[in-house]
């Protein structure tokens, strides 16, 4: 849904992250909200109905782009910026405590 | 730990309320949701200095560069990727940083959280491919995101003309644009006026109408917009002259103004007032941007929406009036005076009459069957059905339907359940009140609460 400039521009990505397990090139700058925009079937899903949704607002405010990063769950995707290794994996339903 | 002064956001208003205190000699934190200073107008502006999007971003994104680099040089304590999830008297700020959560203590706080989109529901809205106009310029802020595929823009105001702009300038395409805006009545085209003390912005905003006329994508007068797909955005559809439009699309970006951020100030119990031209609350501010709480200032669009400009001199003169407050000897009168502060005010108020009364928030009813609060699910229908069976009171209508419940605290749905209540009980939106904002204002787990050390009880 949505491609960096510089994919055009630089030979290699910036660094590699890992969604669903996969091995995904990202960029500088590039937040876990934008990556969820960029590979499939990773957008949160609802825990009231279970349908798919993406981020919306990518400033902190609507919470739609909860992702499990590295392992820790609901984390709001917009304000994480991507690091090299990171590991991002699709938020299913509401988190439980304890977690 | 204990400073004078807590600022809670980094954006121009903040940055600006931080210098100006830092000079004045007073201890002040400044905390930030971001990684990087500059808030949402100057998002990544310092990493982008070296990217191909600077230049495209245009000349009021590079200007951040200049306030980041004295916000740097002031040596300010500095507290970036926080969430602040409480405010207590005294004055605490509760935050958590990497996973940690600490208590701040200050004098006063300085409230610079900025402003959001206004979230206005439609059928379709929900689906994965429709997002904000300005959650797509924040992506081409932050590693230079483009969107693909049929691109279509669908608003009102200054911000998705610059975006589109933006996009066309960088390569990318947009396959058609729909004005959601009114016609310019004849009490907005009474501001143009006073709208011409601004002169370059005014030509800025012309020419990028001219520019998307030129482009001929540009469709106007649209009624029931709406977007489908199963599961994902396919298709939207609209009404014109009597008749449905289709159109293929991969991406639709919508934008209705934005809103102050209140979540803070109404927790915090400060007075409000309602703007019922552009439809938001806003808390009340004395001439040095003290509230009716003693100690807690707002500066920035969160006080009102300005833009940066307002926002810079809004900070500077909060500055002022905190060093008024705390009471350090100094004469903000004559500060204020010499800085020409109110004149820089009125310089960069100029243009917003004209772009308030051209660009209204948009009154047509929501349909039943349309989604209103998307954490919880609530459909405007069960929501006008609770509405009818309580009190005119959105706490009535939330208690019924969980409606404002989730994680977002209502900052999608607040607003929209205020107009259905409004709606359902034939009164004027103002006369009823927004949610009850408690603690926290963002979520918080028990596992950092548990880190928290050294706080009195």
């Amino acid at each position: 849904m949505f491609r960096s400039v510089m994919a055009g521009l630089k030979e290699q990505a910036d660094m590699t992250v890992y969604v669903n397990g996969v091995e995904t090139p990202a960029w500088d700058g590039e937040t876990v909200a934008s990556i969820l925009l960029r590979v499939p079937n990773v957008g949160r899903q609802t825990p009231v109905s279970g349908e798919t949704r993406l981020p919306y607002c990518q400033m902190g405010v609507c919470f739609e782009c909860l992702a499990v990063v590295d392992g820790v769950p609901s984390v709001q995707g917009c304000l994480m910026p991507l690091k090299d290794g990171m590991r991002i994996e699709r938020q299913r339903g509401r988190r439980e405590v304890g977690q | 730990m204990s400073y004078d002064v807590v600022v809670i956001g980094a954006g121009p208003a903040g940055m600006a309320a931080a210098v100006q205190l830092a000079k004045l000699g007073i201890s002040v934190c400044v905390v930030d949701e971001q990684p990087a200073p500059g808030g949402q107008i100057w998002r990544g502006v310092e990493r982008n200095a070296t990217s191909p999007v600077f230049k495209a971003l245009g000349e009021d994104y590079q200007k951040g560069s200049s306030a980041t680099a004295a916000f740097h040089a002031a040596g300010i304590d500095y507290q970036p990727a926080a969430q602040v999830w409480q405010i207590e008297d005294g004055w605490k700020v509760f935050l958590t940083a990497e996973g940690k959560s600490r208590c701040i203590t200050a004098k006063a706080i300085l409230l610079a959280n900025g402003a959001q989109e206004r979230p206005v529901p439609f059928a379709g809205w929900t689906l994965p491919g429709v997002m904000t106009v300005g959650a797509a310029q924040i992506l081409l802020k932050s590693g230079g995101m483009l969107p693909e595929g049929d691109v279509w823009i669908a608003g009102a105001g200054p911000l998705p003309l610059l975006y589109a702009t933006q996009l066309l300038e960088l390569g990318g395409k947009v396959a058609g644009y729909i004005d959601t805006s009114q016609k310019p009545s004849l009490k907005a085209l009474s501001h143009l006026p006073a709208a011409w003390r601004d002169f370059p912005g005014l030509m800025k905003g012309l020419r990028w109408i001219w520019k998307l006329r030129r482009s001929g994508k540009l469709v106007r007068n649209t009624r029931n917009l709406r977007a489908t797909g199963d599961g994902q955005l396919r298709q939207i559809e609209w009404e014109s002259n009597g008749k449905t439009r289709k159109r293929d699309v991969g991406v639709l970006l919508v934008h209705e103004g934005v809103v102050p951020r209140i979540h803070e100030t109404m927790a915090l119990g400060c007075d409000h007032d309602w703007n019922d031209q552009q439809k938001y609350f806003a808390p009340r501010v004395d001439q040095w941007g003290e509230t009716s709480r003693k100690g807690i200032f707002v500066a920035g669009d969160a006080g009102g929406i300005g833009g940066w400009k307002v926002a810079t001199v809004s900070g500077e003169i909060a500055g002022l009036g905190i060093a008024r407050f705390l009471n350090i000897g100094i004469d903000a009168e004559k500060l204020r005076r010499e800085a020409a502060l109110d004149d820089g005010r009125k310089r960069a108020m100029a243009l917003r009459p004209l772009l308030d009364a051209l660009y209204t928030p948009p009154q047509t009813p929501i349909a039943d069957d349309v989604v209103v609060c998307r954490c919880e699910e609530v459909t405007a229908g069960r929501i006008r059905e609770a509405a009818r069976a309580s009190a005119p009171d959105v706490g009535a209508v939330k208690a019924a339907t969980r409606c404002g419940m989730g994680p977002c605290q209502g900052r999608q749905c607040g607003y929209s359940v205020q107009a259905l209540v409004a709606e359902v009980n034939n009164l004027p939106v103002g006369d009823v009140r927004f949610f009850n904002i408690r603690p926290p204002l963002k979520p918080v787990t028990l596992g950092e609460i548990a880190t928290l050390q050294d706080v009195e009880a």
